[in-house]
């Protein structure tokens, strides 16, 4: 390639492009898809740092009983915040702000999504909603300290400034929304000639099942965080016992949206994963439609579920038993999504990389949160461990392990195509080995401490369980020392990185055959699928 | 070459807008939906209490309310046929009493409202919380968050009818380009559903 | 397709849908005074039902439109009422 068309293709990529916004105006006024994902990319990792410091904190609290390095009161609102930001600012948006919006475009062959600019707004309403949450924290009367679930009645009774939170909290889900309603119409609409439903890369079909969830459960959410506010500044009763109004209603009302957006933390990243393993077993994935069948079936029968988090509330007996067997049922297509990774990797060529290394170790912590879940939708074991260390350590092997894992999955796997540069493959590796190890350490002792009786969110527990405590509190170190080598790695090797090609790992999906990074428009002419063309044919 | 491939795609998808729409219908059913649950829930619990809190409201202007929002229904239902048909004269016409309707619709709430407020009634107020039982002060919560949500998505109606009649005016949206209005109407269409359930479950209690 | 043609519906079936919906309202006030005891939400409530099945099927034009959108339309409904009914098996059975 000469000079001059060497110059035109490096011109014409999305990173180095110029529109008609100069710098840092041109980013984030940007409405290209690729540039909005490393928006979110970008904002996300910025909470989730602050996330993670919160949560280093807590367990520098918790290494040893008393009081440690701050009071109850800070202790609450340290672990109501480090709630806030996870779920709200980075394991919510997380795959399908960032990947969802690089990738899906591409995986189906189009420009862009269905309304770019909308798409601009969510990530500004993403912003918007961060500034508000935070605000909180240094005006009135300190941070919100009735845990990110904000029950009734407390979190209208508390001192502390809830209305800006739960401002943002739902400015934020309303930034979901958008993304969800974009992505389901660009799903729907955008598709390149001869892309069939029934060949679509199943992280795209994630991101659909994902879509509907955003879309139809976060305005419940939406509507009971301004009934909360309108609680705080009027008093209108509809949660308030002295007014006749039922606690658990709020509780009812709370996680019939909290419980179907953990399927948003989680269908996204299983998507992820099921990109990733076919590719480096170089075989078809297996079960591709029970896989999309699992996704959608997770989708729907995630809408039932919620009690699960209200046994010890007060519902009716009949409520507990149709809860507790619905969230076994709700187990069973993740479970088959298991047999199906294993099934694909079993006689494949497996090609030993960072992104299977972290694909692996997702099955293995999702495996056994999710069994840990188990032992939550049992009504008789619930009672015996909710609210105590045992559920902190379930929802963090799930969530950070399920979701926290895929993650750095999907970064390390799609890094090449997002920065056209290769990441050092050894401290990638040996980041992910640490952060493991740091990973198993620090929740796994919870698993134990809960079963004993360490009930969750006190600053303080009983001299019977400081050890747990110790070597749960020295994971976090080993944890956080992981995350730093593998951020400063992908991150001098976006801007040092050997250049990538655009098929550095023989993937059969559309993003692998656009250059790396890609260009503005992704496709120089629209693609178009074969009868006999297929995601994952591999020969 | 630079150029042209910065320009903004402006691909008319009247199909994927509809979608668009339909999908934000979803988020505001499901917005009021969680309202619907509480109110069915307080109303299962305390059906004396709501009874008689019930008769504290004027059932036929709750009833002409009605009758105004399924006309108004009617007239921007009937412009996107106008549009069609390429009567803009018409269009325009229908969209104006449509706005008329919704203005007319407000006033009575405002009425309403102020009607209740010089009663003393009004959500925290001593006198709810000292005149009335618990599940009479639940109703009027209630009424006062739902018909109050209600009325501001009337204006964000409204506003977007604005928008729509501008268009039509200045002939940016036509029979060729008519998403923007069809989906104006969606919106208002929604606006009166609720309406439809909130008037038999406030109104219409005996 | 981006230009499909549009159909156009006529005015006659715009009002004589707003006959219906009126007939209703006034129907639904007169049923409300007869005496049905706990059956006088629901009666109430089926002659809403019935008015925004026209609103729907008519003035929002699903009756002309492709089905996967009616399709969208009864799920969401469907998923709201199975939440709904969900939510009372706990007050349905309090002790």
């Amino acid at each position: 390639m000469n000079m001059q068309s060497e110059h035109l293709a490096n011109a014409s990529n999305y990173l180095t492009y110029k529109g008609k916004h100069r710098g840092l105006l041109g980013w984030i006024l940007s409405t290209d898809h690729k540039r909005i994902g490393l928006l979110y990319l970008y904002s996300i990792l910025t909470m989730f740092s602050v996330g993670v410091l919160l949560g280093l904190a807590m367990k520098l609290e918790l290494l040893a009983p008393g009081k440690t390095i701050m009071e109850a009161q800070t202790y609450n609102s340290t672990f109501t915040v480090h709630g806030v930001i996870m779920i709200f600012m980075v394991v919510i948006p997380g795959l399908p702000a960032v990947f969802g919006n690089f990738l899906m475009p591409i995986m189906i062959g189009a420009k862009d999504v269905a309304f770019p600019k909308l798409n601009l707004l969510s990530w500004w309403l993403y912003v918007a909603g961060v500034f508000l949450v935070l605000g909180a924290l240094f005006f009135g009367n300190g941070a919100p300290d009735t845990g990110w679930t904000f029950y009734a009645p407390y979190s209208f009774k508390t001192g502390t400034n809830l209305l800006p939170a739960v401002f943002g909290a739902f400015v934020l889900g309303f930034s979901s929304i958008l993304t969800g309603l974009n992505f389901l119409v660009t799903i729907h609409r955008m598709r390149c000639p001869g892309l069939k439903w029934t060949k679509l890369p199943l992280f795209v079909w994630t991101l659909y099942g994902t879509a509907w969830i955003q879309l139809l459960a976060t305005p419940v959410v939406g509507i009971t965080l301004v009934l909360i506010a309108l609680e705080r500044i009027f008093g209108v009763g509809v949660f308030d016992p002295a007014l006749g109004g039922d606690p658990i209603l709020y509780q009812h009302l709370f996680w019939i949206y909290s419980h179907p957006a953990v399927y948003i933390m989680i269908l996204p990243a299983m998507g992820a994963v099921s990109e990733i393993i076919p590719t480096f077993s170089q075989k078809q994935v297996f079960g591709y439609k029970a896989i999309i069948a699992s996704t959608m079936a997770i989708a729907f029968v995630g809408y039932l579920v919620w009690g699960h988090h209200m046994f010890t509330a007060g519902m009716s007996g009949t409520a507990q038993y149709y809860f507790s067997l619905l969230t076994f049922i709700v187990a069973i297509p993740s479970a088959i999504k298991v047999f199906n990774w294993i099934s694909t990797m079993y006689k494949g060529s497996i090609n030993v990389q960072t992104p299977l290394y972290w694909a692996a170790s997702f099955i293995f912590v999702f495996m056994v949160g999710g069994l840990s879940g188990l032992v939550l939708g049992s009504l008789a074991t619930d009672v015996h461990v909710h609210d105590t260390a045992f559920v902190v350590a379930h929802f963090h092997y799930i969530v950070f392990g399920g979701t926290g894992f895929a993650f750095m999955a999907a970064i390390h796997y799609w890094f090449p195509k997002i920065f056209g540069r290769m990441y050092d493959k050894g401290w990638a590796n040996a980041g992910w080995l640490i952060f493991f190890i740091g990973f198993l350490a620090l929740y796994t002792p919870m698993f134990y401490l809960g079963m004993m009786g360490m009930p969750r969110r006190y600053y303080d527990y009983m001299k019977e369980f400081h050890g747990g405590n110790i070597l749960s509190t020295f994971g976090s170190w080993v944890l956080a020392t992981g995350l730093i080598i593998i951020i400063i790695n992908l991150v001098r090797s976006a801007q040092k990185g050997v250049p990538a090609e655009a098929n550095p790992w023989n993937g059969k999906t559309l993003e692998w055959t656009v250059s790396s990074p890609p260009s503005l428009e992704n496709f120089d002419e629209t693609p178009v699928i074969a009868e006999n063309d297929g995601p994952y044919n591999y020969k | 070459m630079e150029n042209t491939l910065h320009q903004e795609h402006e691909h008319y998808d009247a199909e994927a807008s509809k979608i668009g729409m339909w999908l934000f219908i979803f988020t505001e059913l499901l917005l009021f939906g969680g309202l619907f649950i509480v109110y069915s829930v307080y109303r299962f619990l305390n059906p004396e209490a709501f009874h008689l809190a019930a008769e504290e409201l004027n059932t036929t202007i709750g009833a002409i309310n009605t009758v105004i929002l399924l006309v108004s229904s009617m007239t921007i239902a009937m412009s996107t046929s106008t549009l069609q048909m390429r009567k803009k004269g018409a269009t325009l016409f229908l969209l104006g009493v449509t706005v008329v309707l919704g203005l007319v619709f407000l006033v009575n709430k405002y009425f309403e409202w102020g009607a209740k407020f010089e009663h003393g009634i009004w959500p925290g107020s001593e006198h709810l919380k000292t005149a009335f039982s618990q599940g009479e002060i639940l109703f009027f919560g209630l009424y006062y968050v739902m018909t109050g949500l209600h009325a501001l998505h009337i204006i964000i109606g409204l506003i977007i009818i604005f928008f729509a009649i501008h268009r039509v005016n200045r002939g940016t949206v036509n029979e060729n380009r008519a998403a923007l209005l069809e989906n104006a109407g969606l919106y208002w269409h929604l606006v009166d559903l609720i309406w439809i359930f909130l008037f038999p479950l406030f109104y219409l209690i005996h | 397709m981006s230009n499909e043609k549009h159909h156009i519906v006529p005015f006659k079936v715009y009002i004589l849908v707003l006959i219906a919906l009126l007939a209703l309202t006034f129907a639904s006030i007169g049923i409300v005074s007869i005496e049905l005891g706990k059956y006088t939400v629901a009666a109430a409530l089926i002659f809403a039902t019935i008015k925004s099945f026209l609103v729907l099927t008519y003035f929002m034009h699903l009756k002309y439109d492709k089905p996967y959108i009616k399709a969208m339309v009864g799920f969401v409904f469907a998923i709201f009422f199975v939440v709904i009914i969900i939510t009372f098996l706990d007050y349905l059975y309090r002790a």
